[in-house]
């Protein structure tokens, strides 16, 4: 009996090894963006966008044509090659301080316009690439390089929770969270980034994957440490699951008024 | 095609499409709302897109992505619009992207005015973004060289692959003007394949395409700079546009100016022509590449420059370049959007004059 | 029976695989890469149950999964 792969290396990922950190879950996310669009049948018409922060080599990774695009813009420059050639599959990778720091009103803008790309979201709440800064989606009381005696909610506010606040805008939209710790998760992530992609290869509407990720190096802990530390600290803050889908919408109903008059009794 | 009398925000939505330009990405300022306007009109009838940005940072960044993507796309701002543009444009510079940036000045710093002005000069020539780049500028006086030098802006871009800026002062593009749009026009410039475009990889052919301006290695971000910096150079030998006015005749003083400005000091020395007075004018279309002999030649056989500006005095260097420390240079700016008059003018040359004589 | 191969150059020592294993099959070598991470081996080889946890755990690609005969598989990847 010949030895059959069951598990090999992507076409759609180049073969020179990243400059991830050990541990760093980029790596796992990157083989499920190439898997899926392998999956799809796509790659030959894909166009990645990377971001600046930990990902800005992410086109030396994927065998795609790929555009570089300055901090926080991303979601414009999609925009632009998709409204420039709709034919092209194409998708962003960014990290939380692209996203939802510099970045906020390219992504809500370019998700309430609908712009027909996909957004792979990479929340590892905190700053990679410069050294470690409060993102954010840093936790409360995280300690990072800008917020040393941890993250103050009375001079930083909350963590900011993407995929709700994206979920909330009217226009029809795929938006959904997982995480990637755990290998039966990380095979959930990859079933939501291929509903993503699938959307977008129907030309249906704006897709976007919010993934928990780790940072062992910034946060200070080996990696599988911080897997752990991942799951105790964010997942209860940042919720897994699908919020929103082109189907069914997700209208909030406010909080009622009648209770107001009376001061609220 | 017939004469058409168009305003001239509307002329340079017109000529990108007839230069075969089908994406526009903007955003709304005073006083350049009509170009988003008409295109927003046009495009679809033509199965283009327009697209209204969030922001003007937005807009250069959807600019750089269709790019990018092999196609042709311009986008237009105001001033204050076109600062939030610069770091894109930085961006499309080193990586070296075909696009075709109007500006449409008006007063400034800061919110400023909304009234026309020339004081994006130093912005547009010297680099408003960061690194060492340059960007093609080219200024019209009227509305039909804004829709000719439109139509070549986007050769221009193509062939150089670099951003090509097209400024005008507010005057430009708010008024009207008869326009003509040549109907068998050709491409002023060769236009070589765009293989670099990320148009999809299908694994053989060309390289993956990967539109980039990062280089970690200093020595390849050095030898990248080198090769941007030949461009500019061959840029510098070749794209040098300049009208020129009675240089060819003995004259006493040249007047050095630009856009509507130039047209309005042109009436001025018409008139004192017609009264004896000897003066010539050089007209200035590209501001990079800045016409520097022209200017050197002309300004040595006057012996005396008025440089007049919609500033405070931005190209009144480069003219100061060009004749040398210890040559006689006046400028006149008006600021805040006020314009320089014809009998403004007058009077400004005719104080040089005097000043020539009494210096003799 | 199935095998994990390890590409010895692109494991970083992060130990990821080893703590999804449900088998202990995997464990942090001796042995240094190219690179001065001491990537990871199979210790347990004739435990492994070719679930494939490993592999969807590495951030690098540097383990893939060979079988013969019969696959254990408890989910679709």
């Amino acid at each position: 009996m010949k030895d059959k792969l069951a598990f090999g290396y992507p076409e759609g990922l180049t073969t020179g090894g990243t400059h991830y950190c050990p541990g760093c879950t980029h790596g796992i996310i990157h083989r499920l963006i190439a898997e899926v669009i392998d999956e799809l049948g796509v790659r030959e018409r894909t166009v990645g966008v990377s971001p600046v922060g930990c990902a800005v080599l992410a086109y030396n990774y994927f065998s795609t044509d790929y555009q570089e695009a300055s901090h926080g813009r991303a979601p414009a420059v999609a925009t632009g090659i998709k409204r420039a050639r709709p034919d092209l599959m194409v998708y962003t990778y960014q990290g939380d301080g692209d996203l939802a720091s510099i970045g906020m009103a390219e992504i809500v803008h370019a998700a309430n316009r609908g712009e027909k790309f996909t957004v792979v979201f990479v929340n590892n709440a905190i700053y990679g690439m410069t050294g470690g800064q409060m993102a954010p989606t840093t936790m409360p009381g995280q300690v990072t390089s800008t917020s040393p005696r941890g993250r103050e909610l009375d001079l930083a506010g909350h963590p900011i929770r993407m995929v709700e606040l994206i979920s909330t805008l009217h226009t029809p939209a795929f938006v959904a969270r997982g995480t990637v710790i755990r290998p039966l998760q990380a095979v959930q992530t990859k079933e939501l980034l291929r509903r993503a992609f699938q959307y977008q290869k129907e030309g249906k509407c704006f897709s976007m994957v919010e993934i928990l990720s780790t940072c062992p190096t910034n946060w200070g802990m080996p990696p599988a440490e911080a897997l752990n530390w991942l799951e105790k600290t964010m997942m209860p803050y940042y919720p897994l699951g699908v919020f929103k889908t082109p189907e069914e919408g997700v209208d909030r109903a406010p909080l009622p008024l009648c209770g107001l008059q009376d001061g609220g009794k | 095609m017939a004469r058409k009398l168009m305003k001239g925000c509307e002329a340079i939505g017109e000529a990108a499409i007839k230069a075969n330009c089908k994406l526009f990405f903007g955003y709304p300022i005073t006083p350049q709302n009509e170009i988003p306007e008409y295109m927003s009109r046009r495009l679809p009838q033509v199965g283009g897109t327009f697209v209204q940005a969030e922001s003007e940072v937005a807009a250069s960044n959807m600019l750089y992505g269709a790019a990018g993507a092999g196609e042709r796309v311009f986008t237009s701002s105001s001033s204050p619009g076109i600062s939030l543009m610069q770091e894109a444009v930085s961006y499309m510079a080193g990586s070296e992207l075909p696009v075709v940036i109007v500006n449409i000045m008006r007063a400034g710093p800061g919110l400023g005015g909304i009234l026309p002005s020339q004081a994006d000069y130093f912005q547009s020539t010297k680099g408003g973004g960061h690194g060492d780049y340059r960007l093609l500028v080219l200024a019209p006086s009227s509305v039909q060289e804004a829709v000719d030098l439109m139509q070549d802006a986007f050769d221009l871009a193509d062939h150089y692959r670099n951003p090509v800026m097209v400024i005008a002062d507010g005057l430009i593009g708010q008024m009207m003007e008869p326009v003509e749009f040549k109907e068998d026009r050709q491409p002023c410039r060769s236009l070589p394949s765009k293989d670099w475009a990320t148009t999809g990889w299908k694994g053989e052919g060309r390289p993956r395409a990967i539109v980039n301006s990062l280089f970690l290695d200093p020595n390849l971000l050095e030898r990248h700079n080198e090769k941007l910096t030949a461009k500019y150079a061959e840029m510098a030998r070749n794209e040098v546009r300049v009208a020129e006015y009675f240089t060819d005749e003995d004259y006493d003083l040249l007047v050095v100016a630009y856009g509507s400005v130039a047209r309005v000091c042109l009436s001025a020395i018409r008139q004192l022509r017609a009264e004896g007075k000897r003066v010539a004018l050089v007209r200035p279309i590209s501001l990079f590449p800045f016409p520097t002999e022209v200017i050197e030649r002309a300004a040595n056989k006057a012996g005396r420059v008025l440089v007049v500006e919609l500033s405070t005095g931005q190209m009144l260097e480069d003219v100061r370049m060009a004749v040398g420390k210890d040559f006689p240079v006046a400028f006149h700016g008006r600021t805040g959007g006020n314009l320089v008059t014809p009998d403004e003018a007058r009077e400004k040359i005719l104080a040089q004059l005097a000043a020539r004589e009494a210096s003799r | 029976m199935p095998r994990i191969d390890v590409e010895k150059e692109r494991c970083k020592g992060c130990e990821l695989c080893v703590k999804a294993c449900p088998q202990g099959v995997l464990a942090i070598g001796t042995e240094m890469n190219g690179k001065g991470y001491f990537f990871v081996k199979r210790v347990e080889p004739t435990k492994c149950l070719g679930c494939r946890l490993c592999c969807i755990t590495c951030p690098d690609v540097a383990l893939s999964l060979n079988v013969n005969g019969t696959m254990y598989h408890y989910f679709k990847y």
